[in-house]
């Protein structure tokens, strides 16, 4: 494949996986904790580097789910402690964040972790950085690494599909009738962590939360059914990667800020264009009550 | 006296450092319908979610059928207040009361026909056969309260938890789920319900929880249904509409 | 070391980051009884496309010019939060997790074309992480005034706003015009992260406003004595994180002035004297007796629709 065609392609994984969790992130009001996350797994990856010296796909998935889970416990401890989630939320990441920016600064700051890499991706380079695999052969290792954790989404949104949408719905009853809330809550948290830490690489710290969560806000004005919203959403997410690429082949500039605003183009259309609420059909139609 | 079903022993729950309930104790027999009544605040919901392990017990006790919850979950069904979960989420009204069963169906399984079937069925006895396929948010509120009473009927408890089932739906959906739950009550289960209403506590329940932080009185609604309870339950004034009893009027704004 | 702290530019760096920081504490108390803590990161993002434009547009880099832009940003941003939030099903958290990130993309865009027109040279990277060092006089200046603006707005009218952020009921009955105090609120929110994102950058000036807020509550109930302390914690980390940066030499400011923050609410939440641990440790040993205080994690459980 040629090196534009892995690009797009590395881009519309992260924009997959990312669309499928992003749906359960909003419904679950949990869109602030993928922006934190986003920031820690930086802390989890510098020291999983300083650790092994090595940015191995395996040494950063790991990082990541710890960074991850320790920014839920912590925001639940806080929490628990009479501090304000949000506020809690604000606390963690900023400070995890912080430190991960300083270690960066002082122990590592080499060619392959940078701050500036940490903060707006550098998808141009992963067609160079390659793995071997058998039967496939010679492919970039980003894309490995995300194909790997799209089906490992994948599999687990299909697998608990009814435990998914009955503790994010209701959350008191899933618990009555014997569905582990807490258990569930931890185990999405380490897949918002296993999709931001391989999505890093290509979009950074802080663009992987539009792609996160804006093709899942743009699904939910689309559709009332929580498995199409999840199909949409993929969609959308592919759909931002590859008009964000070409956005930015075409004016010269960031790939991951152009994946960015694509998301809010596509929020945009949705916004203007949804049949049930879109602003046109509310100008169209008025407002449809029942009883 | 029929069997006891729940005892509940020197119960005490908090939320951060205040105690919301304190030293409750009562014993419910099989086939009673009982309203839980007691002003705002008064620890009505934390009871309910305390008893089924929803929230954290910080001493006491709580038995099902002389058992612990854990081991009898599956007789337990839990109708929370509808104002708890966000109606725009994106399913339907028959998907709503198919989660009713996702404790029996267990992992890894998905709901087969039967299940379907079940669910139109508790649906149609709550008159919305025909917003089966509705979008959640776009009934009303009386109709969200009855998907929500279709979905307890589908767990075919032995002994069901509501809280405020009656707040704020119409007059046609009040009957339905009164006529439910009487229909409950003769098939021999038992059922709880948090009630704010106090005119109509003496007309649908048989039973009464007076709850103020405690226990302040539990018995047979002719037995402890009375002007002096209400009183100390509540702390208020009464006022007596065409000598029946009405509204509490609360000496302090809430 | 000493020279660093003899130059009297870096005195003057260490004076503006000062006042940055009681200005950031003082209103960061506010944004948390308005409950808004997470608003003033995503107002933050918000605003790295207008310092950008207005770099571009007026190629200067003077910090007010630069600002400017951002202040007109960051308002478009919460309008479109308010937009999003009132007119459609999606709720406030994710409109703000929009909003940040797809403006700060767009922010990204912009740097990405004008550090190729412009050179590296143009140090706009400095407002992604903060680079206090870099800023020269004329931004001392603006920032200082900008902040102590700020602080006198919320001084005067103190009795007001407590009024507004505690009982907006009774606040509009005494004739309180609160949709022009949400308005100088918002202002005074917006002009506090703009004037910081030099100095701390854009991605971590909401720890100033929310950390030393946070951690003023561990040593008092009363509002006043709140913001007083928040201030004082605000002011100290801008200070301390400014000349660790300043040491390090070429570090950015903003994570230093985070950590500095987030040590003093780790004292806080440990030795504070209003429900610090230590404090509810030894309250709950005396009270062994009586009712144990547990700290419940209902948050999961816990879903409230506004």
């Amino acid at each position: 494949m040629t090196y534009t065609a892995w690009i797009i392609l590395t881009a519309s994984l992260v924009g997959l996986s990312c669309g499928l969790i992003g749906v359960f992130l909003i419904l679950r009001k949990m869109a602030m904790m993928a922006d934190a996350i986003s920031h820690t797994v930086l802390l989890g990856i510098v020291v999983a580097f300083i650790i092994t010296q090595e940015l191995t796909g395996v040494h950063m998935l790991i990082g990541a789910i710890i960074a991850g889970l320790l920014t839920a416990l912590f925001v639940q401890w806080l929490n628990s402690l009479d501090v304000q989630q949000e506020a809690a939320i604000g606390i963690v990441f900023t400070t995890l964040f912080a430190i991960g920016v300083i270690l960066i600064e002082a122990f590592v700051g080499n060619a392959h972790l940078d701050v500036q890499h940490a903060l707006m991706g550098e998808i141009t380079f992963i067609p160079w950085n390659r793995i071997t695999l058998p039967i496939v052969g010679s492919i970039p290792k980003a894309a490995a690494i995300l194909t790997l954790v799209f089906f490992v989404v994948l599999l687990f949104i299909i697998a608990f599909y009814k435990e998914w949408k009955i503790t994010t719905f209701d959350p008191g009853l899933a618990a009555s009738v014997g569905i582990p809330v807490l258990f569930m809550h931890y185990l999405f948290m380490s897949l918002v962590s296993i999709t931001t830490v391989a999505s890093f690489d290509a979009v950074g710290a802080i663009m992987v939360v539009a792609m996160l969560i804006t093709p899942a806000a743009s699904a939910y004005l689309w559709t009332d059914r929580l498995h199409m919203m999840l199909v949409i959403s993929g969609l959308f997410g592919v759909a931002s990667a590859v008009i964000g690429y070409f956005i930015a082949a075409w004016i010269d500039t960031s790939i991951s800020g152009s994946m960015a605003f694509a998301t809010g183009l596509i929020f945009l259309a949705s916004y203007l264009l949804s049949p049930k609420h879109g602003l046109l059909a509310k100008y169209l139609k008025p407002e449809e009550t029942f009883e | 006296m029929n069997e006891v079903v729940l005892e509940v022993k020197n119960l005490t729950a908090a939320y951060q450092k205040n105690t919301v309930l304190r030293d409750v104790n009562f014993q419910v027999e099989a086939g009673s319908l009982t309203g839980i009544v007691g002003p705002n605040g008064a620890g009505k919901s934390t009871l309910i979610k305390t008893m089924l392990a929803l929230h954290p017990v910080l001493s006491g006790e709580v038995h099902f059928f002389g058992s612990t919850y854990k081991k009898v979950k599956k007789r337990i069904g839990y109708v929370p207040q509808r104002g708890s979960v966000d109606w725009d989420f994106p399913t339907i009204a028959l998907d709503v009361v198919m989660m009713g069963l996702y404790g029996q169906i267990g992992w890894l399984r998905r709901p087969t026909k039967t299940h379907q079937r079940m669910a139109f069925e508790a649906l149609d006895k709550m008159g919305m056969a025909d917003y089966a396929n509705r979008q959640i948010s776009q009934l009303s509120g009386g109709q969200q309260q009855r998907v929500f009473l279709a979905r307890a009927l589908v767990q075919n408890a032995d002994i069901y938890f509501m809280d405020e089932p009656l707040a704020g739906v119409d007059a046609a959906t009040e009957r339905a789920i009164m006529k439910i739950l009487d229909e409950l009550k003769a098939a021999g289960k038992t059922v709880m319900v948090v009630h704010h209403d106090l005119q109509t506590v003496a007309d649908y329940f048989d039973h009464v929880l007076f709850l103020n932080r405690t226990v302040i009185k539990h018995g047979k609604t002719n037995d402890v249904y009375t002007e002096d309870n209400i009183a100390t339950t509540y702390g208020g004034s009464i006022r007596l509409i065409g000598g029946r009893i009405g509204n509490v009027v609360h000496p302090v704004k809430q | 070391m000493w020279s660093i702290l003899l130059n009297s530019n870096t005195q003057w760096v260490l004076l503006s980051t000062a006042i940055l920081g009681i200005a950031a504490g003082t209103i960061g108390s506010l944004a948390y009884w308005k409950r808004q803590s997470l608003m003033s990161d995503a107002l933050a993002h918000a605003a790295l496309p207008g310092v950008i434009i207005a770099f571009l547009l007026f190629k200067v880099k003077h910090l007010f010019v630069l600002i400017t832009g951002a202040a007109i940003s960051a308002v478009i941003g919460a309008f479109f939060i308010q937009g999003i939030r009132s007119s459609t099903r999606i709720k406030e958290d994710t409109a703000m997790g929009m909003i940040l990130s797809i403006f700060y993309g767009f922010g990204i865009m912009l740097l990405t074309i004008a550090n190729r027109t412009s050179g590296n040279q143009s140090g706009l990277n400095n407002f992604i992480l903060g680079q206090s060092a870099s800023m020269v006089q004329s931004d001392v200046w603006t920032m200082s005034i900008l902040a102590i603006l700020v602080v006198s707005i919320v001084v005067i009218g103190f009795k007001e706003w407590k009024i507004y952020l505690f009982d907006r009921q009774f606040a509009s009955g005494l004739g309180l015009p609160l949709k022009g105090m949400d308005v100088v609120y918002t202002i005074l929110l917006v002009t506090t992260i703009v004037v910081g994102i030099q100095a701390v950058g854009v991605i971590l000036i909401a720890a100033l406003l929310i950390i030393p807020a946070v951690s003023a509550r561990y040593w008092t109930h009363s509002f006043q004595a709140m913001v007083i302390i928040s201030a004082l914690f605000g002011g100290a980390s801008g200070t301390i994180g400014t000349l660790i940066s300043a040491i390090g030499n070429g570090w950015p400011t903003g994570p230093f002035i985070v950590v500095l923050a987030a040590s003093f609410f780790i004292i806080s939440l440990i030795f504070g004297k209003e429900k610090g641990i230590l404090v509810q440790y030894w309250q709950m040993k005396r009270h062994k007796k009586q009712e144990i205080i547990q700290s419940i994690p209902t948050s999961v459980l816990k879903k409230e629709v506004q």
